[in-house]
């Protein structure tokens, strides 16, 4: 086979590495080079680089060891029996395009993750050597996410962490029986067990950093995983069930959902065309009310009957217009918990709510300056000189919250 | 009336001087006036600051160091008198920052974040390219923030690239790290930056090819990296030309499979409403080295129960007229524009109807996909509707039958009429002509697709 030159493996490493989702270079530990030793930083707050026309950021440098695979997954364009072209980076070649990448400002490091070549372990050994070398022989103090193999050996997880900020494995699909149909060779136990294995490690870093501040730090930026979302059964509910238990069961920082795409060489057991990038959307905002807004899983599932969240309106909308008794709400007197539940107001401005009624009472044209769309929650508000009126019974409120769904589509 | 002068427009050490003196001799906020050094100050009246009497100094929350650290930098010049004002009543009612909806707080607040965007895209999108000097490598950049952030930032690449040299330059104001202290240097301009890296074209190919088409969300993109960067990012000048590609490398990706799993994804297309009162989706049947392709409107009566195109009437009238031009049918790919039938009921008879542009448009995607992977020498389209389908607009059969046209991607394409406009004929005379004429077109069309190799 001729050998492909440094800028032919990339095309093909990065091509296949993109359908990871992830690109998060947030939430680790703080670090710098001050000391004119070694190179980069982190701090807290990740930074995207570039953004594609997908509207996806680019933080990381984003790619593959390899994209050779024993496995035979059917919604992944690197599986064995795919016609892709192979390719495969040196552990050389990986270190030296994240260090000029990273001395030109590119990115913010490296996303590593691997087809299986040889065994589960091989593959893992190679993901932390490139790791190592990195952090050991270039004192790389940029961010290292790595994906772990599936079945690895738990000292070669226990060596990942040390090296990287983030460690994910992923859940692949929401279902069990989806995992067996799509990817024979994976199964939930052994990916359970790395997540639960991954978990133990970071909270036992985090213990003994409690007590000693030298000791070593274990993946500072936690562990996340992903699914795909459109190529089994699963309605949304499922799907967010799943991520729910994953958040709580394996402390998760975050749970990616990617639409099925489209990929080369596509098999004829997964669905066709487009990926379903609206209803990815909607699950996003069904996750963000979750974690952020106090919502639970069975009143999200109230408000959307029929399993699935509406493509129409985003689901904290659906929810508000499910329990309109509840609104509205006296803007000078109700409970955070209750205004963070108004479609249209955030944490931030939650928070700034709460912060000027303590000056003073407020009024519309207040409010008005302090969201963002003041149209939207209008009709859930009350001040002393507004009050919505029958606007809250109208039909017309949930058209109003209703938003074309068609400037997602590519067509 | 006073003015104050800062020594450069994001100066706050000599604002604070200004505003404690000011605050000090209780000087009104409409009674001073900022100007910045160099600005070119009007001759007028206002008179300098004299010197800072012995006061205490005045207390202000944390909150408002935090936001005249940012705010101070926007390019705004109200900036200044709205810091001072703001001040000043900060004096009589401390708490007056927890009161977003306070229109100065509020008005602070938004120049402070606007700063606080651009000092992030700031840190984002600067690219050095890689230089050797006489000091070894030397890393240097261009940029052009909107507001004057340089000083506000300089820490952030001090922190991450102190082991290296670099210089950013920017057109108000340069800076020069040379691995032990910073440098400031005057401003410069886009020739004073190194016009070439010797990794670049590498980070631009990773740029394209991370970037996956299937999902293109323009919108999302520019909201996130402003076309005022573009110029000054590499990677931006690839995007025109991805975003063109996008469309056509969805369809060739899923075109990666065979005809037979687009089929079978077919048969439960629901991407338009006939889906509902047809019986089944007729997809197209041929070969799939097939050189011609031919492509009709719809499938109708007796090709929806059947579930195979060109069946019935104005199917058998093809099929003679093809073997009368010497063509074997059996070596040509028949489709549809439309895959499912279109129709109104009258009694207990089917009515065909044609489909309108938006369902031409739907079914498009099939059709693109049996092109894809059949890659025909050439596109033989029989009436308006498949003519629509694939040139993407409004055809007149009549103007443009019975010579090759281009199709939008450049595959050659043949429009003639479609053999149902022969049935409706009722003079039989000029039904003979014309039917000797589409068996001509049918022949030009079939010579056309051998030679398109």
């Amino acid at each position: 086979m001729p050998q492909l030159d440094l800028k032919a493996k990339l095309a093909i490493l990065a091509d296949a590495a993109k359908y990871d989702a992830s690109c998060a270079s947030s939430g680790t530990a703080k670090r710098d080079s001050r000391d004119r030793k070694g190179l980069g930083s982190t701090e807290g707050m990740g930074i995207c680089h570039a953004y594609a026309p997908d509207g996806r950021c680019i933080s990381l440098l984003k790619i593959l060891l390899t994209n050779s695979c024993i496995f035979d997954c059917a919604y992944c364009i690197n599986r064995r029996s795919s016609n892709v072209r192979r390719a495969r980076f040196t552990v050389d070649e990986v270190v030296s395009l994240t260090i000029g990448f990273y001395r030109r400002n590119y990115v913010e490091g490296l996303f590593l993750s691997s087809g299986i070549i040889r065994s589960s372990d091989y593959t893992m050994e190679q993901l932390v050597e490139v790791a190592r070398r990195l952090r050991e022989e270039h004192d790389f103090r940029g961010y290292i996410h790595l994906k772990t193999i599936p079945d690895s050996a738990p000292d070669l997880l226990e060596k990942a962490g040390r090296y990287a900020d983030r460690l994910s494995i992923n859940i692949e699909l929401p279902t069990e029986s989806g995992l067996a149909r799509l990817a024979p060779e994976k199964d939930v136990t052994s990916i359970q067990g790395s997540m639960g294995t991954l978990r133990h490690h970071i909270l036992d870093a985090k213990d003994a950093r409690k007590r000693y501040r030298s000791a070593p730090r274990y993946a500072p930026a936690g562990q996340s995983t992903q699914m795909i979302v459109g190529a089994d059964g699963a309605d949304d509910h499922a799907i967010l069930a799943r991520a729910d238990g994953l958040y709580g069961g394996y402390g998760m920082r975050r749970v990616y959902y990617s639409a099925y795409s489209p990929i080369p060489d596509s098999s004829s057991a997964l669905p066709p065309s487009r990926p379903p990038l609206l209803r990815e959307h909607r699950l996003y905002q069904a996750d963000w009310m979750l974690r952020f807004y106090g919502f639970s899983l069975p009143e999200i599932a109230a408000a959307t009957p029929g399993g699935h969240l509406p493509l129409d309106m985003d689901p904290k909308a659906a929810w508000a217009l499910a329990n309109r008794h509840l609104f509205p709400l006296d803007v000078n007197r109700a409970p955070r918990e209750m205004l963070l539940r108004v479609p249209g107001l955030g944490p931030k401005v939650v928070n700034r709510i709460l912060s000027a009624r303590r000056w003073r009472q407020l009024r519309l044209a207040d409010v008005e300056r302090l969201v963002a769309s003041p149209k939207r929650v209008k009709p859930f508000l009350l001040t002393p000189d507004w009050r919505p009126g029958a606007e809250l019974d109208s039909v017309g409120l949930g058209i109003r919250l209703v938003t074309a769904p068609a400037q997602l589509s590519l067509f | 009336m006073y003015r104050a002068t800062l020594a450069h427009p994001a100066d706050l050490d000599g604002f604070r001087k200004a505003a404690r003196t000011a605050l000090a001799l209780k000087i009104a906020p409409d009674a001073l006036d900022w100007a910045v050094e160099g600005d070119g100050a009007a001759l007028d009246l206002a008179s300098p600051l004299p010197p800072m009497p012995d006061a205490p100094a005045p207390r202000v929350p944390r909150h408002y160091v935090e936001l005249a650290e940012l705010a101070i930098c926007n390019r705004a010049p109200e900036r200044l008198p709205l810091l001072y004002s703001l001040l000043v009543r900060l004096q009589a009612s401390p708490r007056l920052l927890e009161d977003r909806s306070d229109p100065q707080v509020d008005a602070v607040s938004e120049l402070a974040k606007a700063v606080s965007r651009d000092r992030h895209k700031m840190r984002a999108f600067v690219r050095f390219r890689e230089t050797d000097d006489e000091g070894g490598k030397h890393y240097i950049a261009w940029f052009e923030p909107t507001h004057h952030i340089l000083r506000l930032n300089i820490g952030f690449f001090i922190r991450r690239f102190a082991a290296q040299r670099w210089t950013i330059l920017t057109p108000e104001l340069s800076a020069h790290w040379d691995g032990q202290a910073i440098h400031w240097l005057p401003g410069a301009t886009k020739d004073d930056a190194p016009t070439e890296d010797p990794v670049e074209a590498i980070w631009k190919t990773y740029y394209a090819s991370t970037f996956n088409p299937a999902r293109l969300k323009v919108k999302a993109m520019q909201a996130e990296m402003p076309k005022k960067y573009w110029r000054n990012l590499p990677e931006a000048e690839l995007i025109p030309e991805l975003i063109a590609q996008a469309e056509a490398r969805t369809v060739d990706m899923i075109a990666g499979g065979t005809l037979a799993e687009v089929k079978a994804q077919a048969l439960g297309c629901k991407l338009c409403p006939l889906h509902g009162p047809a019986t089944q989706t007729v997809f197209g049947e041929g070969p799939t080295d097939a050189r011609l392709m031919i492509v009709g409107e719809q499938p109708g009566d007796q090709e929806d129960l059947a579930g195979r195109p060109f069946v019935g009437p104005a199917g058998q009238l093809l099929d003679q007229c093809l073997a009368e031009a010497g063509i074997d049918r059996s070596r040509a790919y028949v489709t549809n524009a439309v895959k499912h039938f279109k129709f109104q009921l009258r009694g207990r008879r089917r009515i065909h109807e044609s489909p309108n542009a938006a369902e031409i448009q739907a079914c498009r995607w099939w059709l693109d996909q049996e092109r894809a992977l059949l890659k025909p020498g050439l596109v033989l389209m029989l009436g308006a509707s498949a003519g629509r389908a694939l040139l993407g607009r409004a055809v007149t059969v009549g103007r443009e039958r019975g010579r090759p046209i281009k199709l939008p991607d450049g595959a050659a394409g043949f429009l003639t009429v479609h053999p149902s406009y022969l049935l409706r004929i009722e003079n039989a005379a000029t039904q003979r002509a014309e039917r000797q004429r589409f068996v001509d077109e049918l022949r030009a069309a079939a010579a056309l697709a051998q030679e398109a190799r």
